[in-house]
Formats: structure tokens, C-alpha cells, sequence
């Protein structure tokens, strides 16, 4: 292991890392909710009551507009092969719901609040996904 | 007023993803190749995220109604059993190959990139799949 110290946005992370930490206090404390987006998108449409799930939905997909107001998207690196994408959103989706949480759920707002099983499923999805980029990279190669 | 504030906790969410480099998948690849040339920045977006998240659920916990006079929805479940262990264990994989995850797929599909629409549609069959299965689960698992 290098680090990568060109790349590595200290600032920048622990701020936008405060503010995804300012809104999960924020949908707790005012509306009583966990901002987790794996569950608020998969009870979309699956939940009748609950319009603050849209709201949410709306703002998140609105906000790289109001960024925009301020500064030019950042860069989005999608260098991927094609195939990649179907195949990792597909067990993206179908994994969150059933461990039922993602790195919002579980991974901010779970540890958060300390709880256990929210400490096993953050370490269960790092391992696996530290373990899947070094198959990827290091055994298959690109 | 819920409505409100539900937008505006998706709305500095999605800043904050932007702004700490979560959605760009190639950084959390980057993050997540600890063999290679090893970019922490991601460390730091758990590191900061946590460390006021922190302080809202401690607030939180101590309370039985939101600020908004919402009922306070905190999960319940203690048990760590097979479905969290191996849905987290797919997510992971899921994560890993692309290094996307739902939020910041929401964000990209959002600023129009192809990829994302595409792995956005994916990610919602897949938490449909899990809708279908979810019954049989509840009974053999």
C-alpha cells in the first residue's frame, strides 16, 4: 500500500462528511427519521403513508443543481466497463434491503447511534468491498 | 412543515456527497483499494459525518417525539442475524465493483449520467427483488 496524497481531499471530505452527519441530525431530530437511503427509496413505493420520503428524494436529487449555483459539478469518474453497472446496482439494491441499510443507514447514522448491529454491517460491507476492488484490481486485473 | 425539512435534510445530504468526493465512484474505488496507490479521503467523510451524527442521536434518543412533534423512529432490532450479515456482504460486493452506493447514485442519475441511470435502475429491481422474496425470508429465516 501507497498513500495517495495527490488525491486526498482532507478538508473538503470532513466538511462534506459534516454536513451528510448535519443532515442525518437534522431528519431525526425534526421529522423522527433515520436518513437511510436504501430504505427511503425501496418504501417509495412500497410504504402508502409517508410523503417525507419523496421530499427527501426530491431534495437529494435536487442538490447537485443548488451545488452547481456555486461551483461546476465535480468530477464523477465512471470508467467502468458497462456490464459493471447492471450488475453492481442490481446487488446494491437487492443487498441493502436485505441487511436493511447502506453507508447512510448503517454506516452514518447507525454508528451514530451506536448500534450494534449497525457496527456489524458496516464492517461485513467494508470487508466485502475492500475484498471485491482487490479481486478486481490486483487478481482479475483491468 | 415535515415535507420541509424532509427536502432540505436530502438537499444538504446530497451537497455533502458531492463536496467530500462520495459520488464520485472512482474516489471510493480509489478509497477502497487499499493494495494500491490508497486515497483515506473517505475516512475522513465517516470521520466528520460521524462526529455530528453523534450528537443529533444523543439528543435524539433521549427524546419520544421529533421537534416536529413526529413520533421518534428509531429502529428497534438488537439481534444480528443472517439477513443483515449476508445483505450487507452483497451491498458490499455491489459497492466494491462500481463504488457507487444509493445515495450517490441518486445524486449522479440526478446530474444526467448515463451510468448512473442505468445502475439506478438496476439498484430498484434489485430492492424489488428483495419485496418479492421478503415473505418467504420471514419465514425460513
Amino acid at each position: 500500500m501507497t498513500i495517495d496524497l495527490i488525491h486526498f481531499t482532507f478538508w473538503q471530505s470532513l466538511a462534506g462528511g459534516m454536513l451528510i452527519g448535519l443532515a442525518a441530525s437534522m431528519l431525526i431530530l425534526l421529522n423522527g427519521r433515520i436518513a437511510g437511503i436504501s430504505g427511503i427509496v425501496g418504501n417509495l413505493f412500497n410504504v402508502r403513508q409517508g410523503a417525507w420520503r419523496w421530499a427527501f428524494v426530491i431534495g437529494l436529487l435536487l442538490s447537485p443543481y443548488l451545488y452547481r449555483l456555486i461551483e461546476a459539478f465535480p468530477a464523477a469518474q465512471f470508467e467502468l466497463r458497462w456490464p459493471v453497472y447492471p450488475i453492481a446496482g442490481l446487488l446494491v439494491g437487492l443487498g441493502s434491503r436485505l441487511g436493511s441499510g447502506c453507508t447512510s443507514g448503517h454506516g452514518v447514522c447507525g454508528l451514530s447511534r451506536l448500534s450494534k448491529r449497525s457496527l456489524v454491517a458496516t464492517l461485513v460491507f467494508m470487508g466485502t468491498g475492500f475484498a471485491t476492488v482487490y479481486v478486481v484490481r490486483h487478481m482479475i486485473g483491468r | 412543515m415535515a415535507f420541509f425539512t424532509a427536502a432540505l435534510a436530502g438537499v444538504i445530504l446530497g451537497i455533502g456527497l458531492l463536496l467530500s468526493g462520495m459520488a464520485n465512484p472512482g474516489k471510493v474505488q480509489g478509497f477502497l483499494d487499499l493494495a494500491g496507490h490508497w486515497d483515506p479521503s473517505l475516512a475522513m467523510v465517516m470521520a466528520g459525518a460521524i462526529a455530528v451524527g453523534v450528537v443529533g442521536f444523543a439528543i435524539a434518543k433521549r427524546r419520544t417525539h421529533s421537534l416536529l412533534k413526529l413520533p421518534m423512529e428509531l429502529p428497534a432490532a438488537t439481534v444480528v442475524d443472517r439477513k443483515l450479515v449476508i445483505g450487507s456482504a452483497l451491498f458490499g460486493i455491489g459497492w466494491g465493483l462500481a463504488g457507487i452506493c444509493p445515495g450517490p447514485a441518486l445524486v449522479t442519475l440526478a446530474m444526467g449520467i448515463p451510468q448512473a441511470i442505468v445502475f439506478v435502475a438496476a439498484m430498484l429491481v434489485g430492492m424489488q427483488l428483495f419485496h418479492l422474496i421478503q415473505k418467504q425470508l420471514r419465514e425460513t429465516w
